[in-house]
This record gives structure tokens, C-alpha cells and sequence, in this order.
């Protein structure tokens, strides 16, 4: 009951600041609004709607805390095909069977529906989208309404424009592509002025009040007419009155055609992967690191679509752009949301016949500047960045998108993906055998409590949602450690994924740790880049991988030497009774010091031979000492196959420490010489010190502890723990006895 | 070590060539005392490896298998796997069989719940104690059904508290068990339990693969019908994959 109570109460001390924030995303959400509804050629006010009934809806019955819906972007492209082709009517129509939909999936937990998408299928998806709103709204921008066939003759007509431009004979077209060009500079420098007082404002709402402030200035001041064409206002915002009374009532009359479900496909599609992806973004921006239930949001932006479709308004989907404002603004629960549906229909009664004076070309600028948002050189470098291959899939779902449609695109993206990993494997017959595999084990290390994630065959697209199924599974702020190892081939998609995780952890106070990478190769340096792992790989290509970057970072810390690259000098581990049964392949990413006295290292050996081969890799330290110890072997007591080389020689009992004696077996040749060597000192060491395996050569030890490659933390425990070993075995060295 | 008699089934005609060859084999072992005879048995090999385990009351069935089955040795893989699906009595797969006996350190041994399983653990515990093994890990799996989805944080929460208690009554369940065990058998051994999260039957396999254990003691599969090949499961899912040798107690 109390804790009821507190939420009650700290609900109520949120709201001021929620109520704020919900105020300047509504400044944001009605310029945007009634853009992107134009920009789909339905009424203007069906933006604003769509935001409204989003807000009340998805705020009450949402299952995320500071994201916020309304009508989005990437449904502009799907809306003007199905307006194009059913009217308006009809699309409503779909608009509400595509709400249906989504609460179906959302009742079918499909909100992991986004991660069987190529990522960078999606980016080409989303420029293509971003061309489709910049191609035809920058005509209009621009004051040069054109009627065109399909979106590539909208980005083709964009020169003769520019050049039309200089030859308007009508000023009012003049000063309309004037007032949209000064809007988009607008867009443009807003984010690169730092004033506070600038900023109390976002962007689009400087441009809406800048323009019906022009507005009445020539009305009042001057006395003479808007010199801006009559043509290029907005027109038809209705009253409040209007709109309620003049709800559209949708036709299903199509809803026995192709094209009307063709239509419901796309826009469920396209709604679920843009509120989808928008709240993942957004929980990566939330201050309280909340976790949104992604299945009731859906559920929630379905029913809401659903109402927003029978009133006249567009499909509601969860905003990337608004939520961010919402969040930077200080909005902390569902009530900014709310909110700002609030203030829009505030707006609406108020002032919907002010925002008649809004000139077109204005708005416009606001969507040109989104689309370009969407598909900007940047994203290209970035993706370029990452591989060749990744910029293939792009531009074939980018191009497949603009030619053809949405869903063709997509598929498009999906098929050329799958052929890459066909082909950068050489044979589809790993993903064929193991697909239906389940190739993620977890479990918790029961010594550390950790929880160790591996993952077997290959990972990608197709089967991330395994993977990620065992990933939320565990709370945030634990340690993960996820072993590639056996794994033969991590694409694009999962990387990026995994990164996101990575951050997520480490806002959360866990750690999240990759290991395994460091034999796969790679085509380009970016940490993203898909990663397969080649046999006896002769030659390793220059690409560093996340935690052999994070290796190079420490090393400097600890006032070492890093060096990625294999050794194949291993003498130094000559001595060591441990790889007398085993053969050292090779040692990787070192950290060593200038005297090379003290190495951390990677290493790769193999138990047996053909048939009953076992490669191991595991991290270990190898300290080398001035001075002469007995050789020896201390472990935990009952690890008895690490030492298997030592049998025959009994455990060593220190005296007056029956404690140690029973929890350390500590073996070796010499016994008289290893109980002088064992100070109290020592013995004391190791009893207030994790366990690790040590064994010494006589001149110099080498400690370790698991079979698998050690994470960064844990090698900084390993560094640590080495240290002090040091310092302990020198002293003891010194004097003996 | 089992003090068991060893019966060879060689699928062909007898012949006295053979037998010698046989003889010769066994000479080393028969002197140490070991009771061996070889039956010849013509025919199709599956089923007459079963008759024969049937007509001679054999109590455990030893077969070398691949680990992955392509094309070309897709023959010899099947036989194995096929008796394994229809053995009456104890398999043991071995997927590097060689001369020299590998020493078996570390044995996993399924925890599932279910009647065969105190049997199964302690056929494990037997055969650690004739192998001399140093370490046994029982593992429990915890399904996906067993611990709800997590959706949000509250889902999480709960989940993860299940997931414990789901441990803890699993780990109760398990020691019961190995109360059981004659105390001889424990000595000496490191025995330990980990429940692991992941899809049954499959990932005690990967479990296997990634603690790098030398044998995989399984219970043996109900009566396996075509259904089982389409959707694989348990038993079959190590099958058709093999990370370690195998041993399955029927």
C-alpha cells in the first residue's frame, strides 16, 4: 500500500515538469502534424488528430514511460499510396484494419518483430522514405506545385525547380519559396545556435510563429494583403466544431481488393518498425533507465490507431524526434504524452484560425529538413564505414523502396543480406543446418555470478531473436560475459544489437563483455563490422575488436605494452608442468612491461591431436622473478585436471595453517624446500586473495584462472592480483624461510 | 574395470581369418582377465546389432560414431544413431575412439526431472568411480516456459526471483538424489551442479561442449516416432550434433 502511495505522490510532484515538457512537444507536434499530413495528401487537421488520440490512448494504456506517439514519418510514403489508390475513405479504412493488426501483434508478444530486420536493410528503408518526403515537398518548398508519377520523378524535377525559381513571374510564388527557404535555414542553423532564449523554442515552432507573425505584420502594420500566394497557405483547418462534426465516416467498400490489404500490410509494417525502433532508441535516452513493455505499447498504438482511424486521423506510431524533446525537456512519466495531446487540442480550439496564416512552402521546409534527416551523406559515410557489403544491402532496399514499394524494398533487403552471408561464408549450408537450432546456452557462473552467454554456429538476423530472448532475461546491472567462440559467423545486425546492449549495461551498473571475436576476421576496421571466423587464419586483417581496443586503452594505464598481433615465441612457457601435456599454438594481445618480466596474455593451445584435438584459449599472466623459487603448483583444492601432469606427488601441508592446507592443494618436487618457501606472510596472501591457478617453474610463475578468454574486468583483476603477487613472491624470494 | 564379460558383434559372414584377427586384439586384455566372445551376425547391421543385443542380454552397447554426418559417411553415422534411437539396453557413443585410452576427467550428467534421472546419476557416478573422474556436474535445465517473459522491469523481477527459486528447488531436488549415491562413489570427486537456461536436451549439450566435459550421461529418450525427427528434441538434438561422448542409461 505504501508504495503505492509514493508512486502516487511522486507522480504528483512530476507532473509540473511533465506538464511543461508536454507543452513544448506539443509546439513540436503540431507543426509536424499538419506537414506530414499534407505531405500524405490527407486533410491537414488528420495529423493533429492522429497526435491526439495517440496522446490520450498510449499515455493510459502504454507500456513505455517517456516516449510519445503520434503520427510518424515513415508512414508518409505508405499513406500516400493508399490515399493515392483507395481515397481517402479507404484509407482510413486501412488505417483502422492496420490498427487491428498491430494489437494483434502486439497480443502475439511480437515486439521482437524489429530484430528480424536487417539493420541495415531498415537504414535503406528509411532513406528511401526520407528521399520520398524531400523529393516532393521540396517542389512545394520551393512554390512550384507539381503533379508527378511516382516518388523517382519528384527527386529527378528537383534542378529544373531550383532553376525555375529565378524565373517566377508572380511574386506571390517568389515570396512563398523566399519564406520556405528562410524556414529551412531555420531548421538548418537552430541546432548550431547556442542561446538559452533561442532555445526555449524548438525549430518548427519558431518557423510557425515567425510566419504568422509576418503575417499580421502586413496585415496591421502595412495594411495590405499577405504578399505570400494565396495559393501557398494552408488551407482547410477546420474549427473544433467543424471536426467534430465532420467526422469522416471510412469506406471498407475496397476491402475485399488487393491493394486495400497491400496497403494494411505496409502501414502495420512500417508502424510496428518505426514505434519499435523509436522505443528502443528512446529507453536508451530515459534518465530513470526504465525498461518499456514493448508488447503493451503496441497493443496501446493499435487501439489508438484504431480510434485516430474511425475519427478521421492517420495511424499512430511512436516518435523518435518528439520523444527526445519530451525527454530533454524534462518529461519523466506518460503524462507528457498526455499532455501534450492536451495542448494540441487546446491549440486547435483556440487558434485554428491562426494557423491559416501559416505559409506552405514554411511547413514544408520543416519535412525537406526531416527527409534529409533521414537520408544524409553522413548515414552513407557511416554505413560505408562498416563494409562494403553493408552499403550494398542499403542501396538495393533504398532502391528497391523508391522504384517499386515499401514491401518489395524490405523483402529486397532481407534477400540481398542473406545472399552476402551465403556468400562471405562460401556455402549457405551453415545457416541451413543450424537454423532451427537453438544456439544460445546461459547459465550463471556459480563461482562469480556471472552470467555466461555462448553462442554457437553463426548470428545473425536470422536468429538474433534467440539470442536476445537470453539477453533480457538478465537484469542490468549483473556482469555478462557472451563467448563467440563457437561461433562461426556474427553479422552487422548483431553487432550493433550487441553495442546496444553494451551501453545499456554500462548505464545500468552491469558490465557487458564480448569475447571471442579476436580470431574473426574482418573487412573494415568498424567495431560494427560482421565478423567470420576463418580457419588457420594465416594473415589477421587490421581490424581491432572492441576489447582488444579497450585492451590498448588499459595498457596504458597500467604503464604496459600492447601487441594484438600473434607471438609465436612461447619459450618463456617452457618449464610449466601445465603444457607438458599440451601444445601452445600460438599467444595473442599482450600486455607486457619494458623488461618483459611481467606479460599478460591471450593464448591459444590444443589438448591431443587430430581426432581428439581440443583447441583452448584463456588469458593468463607469466611473472618472471629475480630470484630462485621452488617449482610448485597451488590450486583450489579438488581442481585435480589441471595438475593431472603432477600426480603422484601429495598435497603439501603448511604448518600451523590446517585453514590453507584445506582449501589449496599444493603440490611439487620438493616439499621441504616449498613449506620453507610458504611464509606466513605468503600463505596469508592467498588466503585473503580470489583463487587462481599458480604454478612455478623455478624462476618464474604463471597464473590463471578459467579455460575461456577473460574478459577486460577480469584481466584488470588478473593485472591486479599479479601485482601483488609480485611484490609478495619477491620478498619471499629474498628471504627464504 | 566394470567387471563385465565383453561380447563383439561383428556384422558378417564368420570366418576364421576374422576370428583371429579378433584374437589377436583381445590377447592383451584376456590377460588381464577379461571374458570376451564375438558373435558373427549376418544381415542388415541395425537390426542385427539389436537382435543380438536382445538374444544375449547385453547391458551396454558400445558404438563409435561421427561427430558430423555429411554425405559420404552419412552410412556409418546413421547405424549409430539409428540403434541409439532403438537400443532396449545402455549406448555409449564415443566420437574419438582410439588405443590409447583418453582419461575421462570430467563427466556432465543430466538433472532433469524425471524417473530415469536418480538412475541415470548414479550410472554416471558408477561410471566416474571405474573411470576414476575427478569432476561431475550435474546440470539442471530451466526452461523458458518455466520463467514467464520479460517484458519490463517488473516482468524481470520476477522472473529472476522465480528464476532462483527454480535453482534452489531444483538443486534441493538434485542432492536428494545424490544422498542416494553410496558414499564410495562420491569420494575423490568434485561433484558439483549448475542449472543452465537454454532449450532442453540441446543446450546441456553446449553445455558439455563449453566446460569441455569427455562424457555426456543422458537418459534415454521414450519410444522416438518420426514426429520427433521433423521437430527435434531432446535426445535427438545431441545426436545430431555429438559434442562429447555419450553415454545414455536406459
Amino acid at each position: 500500500m505504501s508504495t503505492k502511495k509514493n508512486s502516487i505522490q511522486s507522480f504528483f510532484s512530476a507532473l509540473p515538469k511533465n506538464i511543461f515538457s508536454g507543452f513544448v512537444v506539443s509546439l513540436i507536434a503540431l507543426p509536424l502534424g499538419l506537414g506530414l499530413a499534407m505531405a500524405s495528401e490527407a486533410p491537414p487537421i488528420s495529423g493533429i488528430i492522429a497526435a491526439v488520440v495517440g496522446g490520450l490512448l498510449v499515455s493510459i494504456f502504454g507500456g513505455s514511460h517517456v516516449t510519445i506517439s503520434g503520427p510518424g514519418n515513415g508512414l508518409v510514403g505508405v499513406l500516400l499510396v493508399a490515399i493515392t489508390t483507395l481515397g481517402i475513405q479507404g484509407a482510413y479504412a486501412a488505417i483502422i484494419c492496420s490498427g487491428v493488426l498491430l494489437v494483434l501483434l502486439g497480443f502475439l508478444r511480437m515486439g521482437k518483430l524489429a530484430d528480424f530486420f536487417p539493420s541495415s536493410a531498415i537504414q535503406g528503408m528509411l532513406a528511401a522514405i526520407g528521399l520520398i518526403i524531400l523529393g516532393k515537398q521540396f517542389h512545394i518548398m520551393l512554390g512550384n506545385k507539381l503533379s508527378l508519377d511516382g516518388s523517382v520523378a519528384y527527386l529527378l524535377a528537383i534542378p529544373e525547380t531550383i532553376q525555375g525559381v529565378f524565373t517566377y513571374a508572380d511574386p506571390g510564388l517568389t515570396f512563398a519559396a523566399v519564406s520556405g527557404v528562410l524556414s529551412l535555414a531555420i531548421m538548418v542553423f537552430y541546432s548550431k545556435i547556442r542561446n538559452q532564449y533561442l532555445q526555449l523554442i524548438p525549430a518548427p515552432m519558431w518557423i510557425v510563429l515567425l510566419s504568422i507573425g509576418f503575417s499580421y505584420y502586413c496585415e496591421v502594420v502595412l495594411q495590405q494583403p499577405n504578399p505570400i500566394s494565396a495559393m501557398y497557405m494552408i488551407s482547410g483547418i477546420p474549427s473544433a466544431n467543424q471536426i467534430v462534426a465532420e467526422i469522416p465516416v471510412p469506406s471498407f467498400s475496397g476491402i475485399g481488393s488487393l491493394s486495400f490489404w497491400t496497403s494494411v500490410l505496409a502501414l502495420t509494417l512500417i508502424a510496428s518498425i518505426e514505434s519499435l525502433l523509436s522505443i528502443k532508441a528512446v529507453d536508451k535516452l530515459d534518465p530513470q533507465k526504465r525498461r518499456s513493455n514493448v508488447n503493451r505499447d503496441l497493443k496501446a498504438l493499435g487501439l489508438a490507431t484504431v480510434g485516430s482511424g474511425f475519427l478521421g486521423g492517420l495511424n499512430v506510431v511512436t516518435v523518435i524526434a518528439r520523444s527526445s524533446v519530451n525527454v530533454n525537456n524534462g518529461g519523466s512519466n506518460r503524462s507528457a504524452n498526455f499532455m501534450h495531446a492536451l495542448f494540441l487540442v487546446i491549440f486547435i480550439v483556440l487558434f485554428s484560425a491562426q494557423l491559416t496564416r501559416i505559409p506552405l512552402p514554411a511547413l514544408m521546409a520543416i519535412l525537406v529538413y526531416t527527409g534529409y534527416k533521414l537520408a544524409s551523406p553522413a548515414l552513407v559515410r557511416k554505413i560505408f564505414s562498416v563494409g562494403k557489403e553493408q552499403l550494398l544491402i542499403f542501396f538495393t532496399t533504398l532502391l528497391a523502396t523508391l522504384f517499386i514499394d515499401l514491401i518489395t524494398g524490405i523483402i529486397a533487403g532481407l534477400i540481398i543480406t542473406f545472399m552476402i552471408h551465403v556468400l562471405v561464408n562460401k556455402g549457405a549450408s551453415v545457416f541451413i543446418r543450424n537454423f532451427l537450432k537453438p544456439n544460445v546456452l546461459m547459465f550463471q557462473e556459480k563461482e562469480s555470478g556471472n552470467y555466461y552467454v555462448s553462442v554457437k554456429h553463426f548470428c545473425s538476423f536470422l536468429n538474433f531473436y534467440k539470442l536476445k530472448q537470453k539477453l533480457e532475461d538478465v537484469p542490468e546491472d549483473k556482469d555478462v560475459v557472451i563467448d563467440f567462440s563457437m561461433c562461426q559467423f556474427v553479422d552487422h545486425t548483431v553487432m550493433e544489437n550487441i553495442s546496444g546492449y553494451q551501453d545499456v549495461f554500462a548505464r545500468r551498473g552491469g558490465n557487458f563483455e564480448v569475447i571471442g571475436l579476436d580470431l574473426h576476421g574482418t573487412d573494415s576496421k568498424h567495431p560494427f563490422a560482421l565478423r567470420k571466423l576463418i580457419p588457420g587464419l594465416t594473415k589477421r586483417s587490421g581490424a581491432l575488436t572492441k576489447r582488444q581496443l579497450t585492451l590498448q586503452e588499459i595498457s596504458k594505464d597500467f604503464n604496459l605494452q600492447y601487441q594484438a598481433e600473434k607471438s609465436e615465441d612461447v619459450r618463456f612457457l617452457d618449464g610449466f608442468k601445465y603444457f607438458s601435456t599440451k601444445k601452445i599454438e600460438r599467444i595473442y594481445n599482450r600486455l607486457f612491461n619494458t623488461e618483459n618480466t611481467f606479460k599478460l596474455f591471450d593464448i591459444n593451445y590444443s589438448e591431443g591431436e587430430f581426432i581428439a584435438k581440443e583447441d583452448v584459449r584463456t588469458t593468463m599472466l607469466h611473472i618472471k622473478l629475480n630470484g630462485v623459487v621452488p617449482g610448485f603448483t597451488l590450486d583450489q583444492e579438488g581442481f585435480l585436471e589441471k595438475v593431472s601432469a603432477f600426480a603422484g606427488f601429495k598435497d603439501i601441508a603448511i604448518e600451523n595453517h590446517s585453514d590453507f592446507s584445506k582449501r589449496f592443494y599444493l603440490r611439487g618436487e620438493d616439499p621441504v624446500a616449498i613449506q620453507a618457501f610458504f611464509t606466513d606472510n605468503l600463505v596469508l596472501f592467498f588466503e585473503s586473495n580470489p583463487y587462481y591457478h599458480i604454478e612455478s617453474n623455478g624462476t618464474s610463475v604463471l597464473v590463471y584462472s578459467k579455460e575461456r578468454v577473460a574478459g577486460v574486468k577480469e584481466i584488470k583483476n588478473l593485472h591486479d592480483f599479479g601485482k601483488r603477487l609480485q611484490t609478495e613472491l619477491l620478498v619471499c624470494a629474498q628471504n627464504p624461510g | 574395470m566394470f567387471k563385465a564379460s565383453l561380447v563383439l558383434i561383428h556384422i558378417g559372414e564368420a570366418s576364421k581369418e576374422k576370428s583371429a584377427t579378433f584374437a589377436s586384439y583381445l590377447a592383451p586384455f584376456s590377460k588381464d582377465g577379461l571374458v570376451a566372445k564375438v558373435v558373427f551376425s549376418p544381415g542388415e547391421p541395425v537390426g542385427a546389432i539389436l537382435e543380438s543385443v536382445k538374444q544375449k542380454g547385453i547391458d551396454l552397447l558400445i558404438l563409435g560414431a561421427l561427430q558430423r554426418e555429411n554425405f559420404l559417411k552419412y552410412y556409418i553415422g546413421s547405424i549409430a544413431r539409428k540403434i541409439t534411437r532403438k537400443a532396449s539396453c545402455s549406448v555409449m557413443l564415443l566420437i574419438n575412439p582410439s588405443i590409447e585410452p583418453l582419461p575421462c576427467k570430467h563427466i556432465v550428467v543430466n538433472g532433469l526431472e524425471d524417473e530415469k534421472t536418480p538412475a541415470t546419476i548414479s550410472a554416471a557416478f558408477f561410471v566416474a568411480e571405474a573411470l576414476s573422474s575427478e569432476k561431475i556436474t550435474i546440470v539442471e535445465e530451466v526452461y523458458n516456459t518455466d520463467i514467464g517473459n520479460v517484458q519490463d522491469d517488473k516482468s524481470l523481477r520476477k522472473s529472476t526471483l522465480l528464476k532462483e527459486k527454480i535453482s534452489r528447488r531444483e538443486d534441493s531436488r538434485i542432492q536428494k538424489i545424490l544422498e542416494d549415491i553410496p558414499q564410495k562413489h562420491k569420494e575423490n570427486k568434485q561433484v558439483g551442479t549448475q542449472p543452465i537456461f537454454g532449450k532442453r536436451g540441446y543446450s546441456i549439450g553446449h553445455y558439455a561442449q563449453v566446460v569441455r566435459a569427455d562424457l555426456l550421461v543422458m537418459n534415454a529418450p521414450k519410444a522416438s516416432v518420426f514426429w520427433d525427427r521433423l521437430f527435434p528434441h531432446d535426445l535427438e538434438h545431441i545426436l545430431t550434433e555429438l559434442p562429447t561422448d555419450i553415454l545414455i542409461v536406459q
